[in-house]
């Protein structure tokens, strides 16, 4: 789990970066759905980067929450570390999803 | 009565910051709480971030009408606030990760003011670039 967190925290330094980069550049002059879509579909290098995006944060996040709880909470053992595991998985899943709608649909 | 074990081994200033609560106000103590808070808030808010993105798989017109919705001066703040957290995190995180693995421990308290410089300074780039 630690191993997990600080490899997808390597990623997710850089991807955040090139998020809030790219969230400054796409709010100017405000948002429309003609213009993100423009502007992600067919971007298949893109997609790639967001698939992975999406699975680290959810992963990422997961493990927050699971350390999070365990220290507050006291929820610790192999079974909730595998739940901890579905959550991160599934929100990633999730995550994918909205990347394939963005980028595909 | 025998001083505590621990306290005989530990240098005086170390020992009146623990007795006094004072650790808790150092800047890297700070930094470790915001990590934290900023982490919890925007785990718990990716799922509602991607359910708003999923928006596009219903089609264009599904995300434009989500997009008019959110198109008002509070959701323009919760954005501000949500560019925020994430600034603060990734700047905390860079911080914990210059720490962790390139052993980066000399001038801890000049790291936490250059990751509260990042986040302040993506706060403000977010606000001079929203439509």
């Amino acid at each position: 789990m630690w191993a997990v967190q600080r490899i997808t925290a390597a990623f997710l330094g850089l991807a955040v970066i090139v998020h809030l980069v790219t969230i400054m550049l796409a709010i100017r002059g405000g948002l429309s759905a003609a213009e993100i879509l423009a502007r992600t579909r067919g971007a298949e290098l893109w997609f790639g980067f967001y698939v992975l995006f999406a699975l680290c944060a959810g992963l990422h996040g997961a493990i927050g929450l699971r350390n999070i709880a365990g220290e507050w909470l006291g929820l610790r053992g192999r079974t909730v570390d595998a739940l901890w595991m579905g959550v991160g998985l599934a929100t990633a899943a999730f995550g994918i999803r909205a990347a394939w709608g963005l980028y595909h649909a | 009565m025998p001083e505590p074990l621990a306290d005989r081994f530990t240098p005086p200033r170390e020992a009146t910051l623990r007795r006094s609560g004072g650790d808790r106000r150092h800047p890297t103590y700070v930094a470790f709480v915001i990590h934290r808070v900023s982490g919890l808030l925007l785990a718990l808010f990716l799922p509602l971030h991607f359910w708003a993105l999923g928006q596009a798989i219903s089609g264009e017109a599904a995300l434009e009408g989500f997009l008019r919705w959110t198109d008002n001066a509070l959701f323009k703040f919760a954005e501000w606030g949500l560019v925020v957290l994430l600034a603060v995190h990734l700047a905390g995180g860079l911080r914990v990760m210059a720490l962790e693995f390139l052993g980066w421990r000399a001038r801890q308290k000049d790291m936490v003011a250059a990751s509260a410089g990042v986040a302040i300074a993506a706060a403000i780039l977010f606000l001079l670039n929203v439509g």
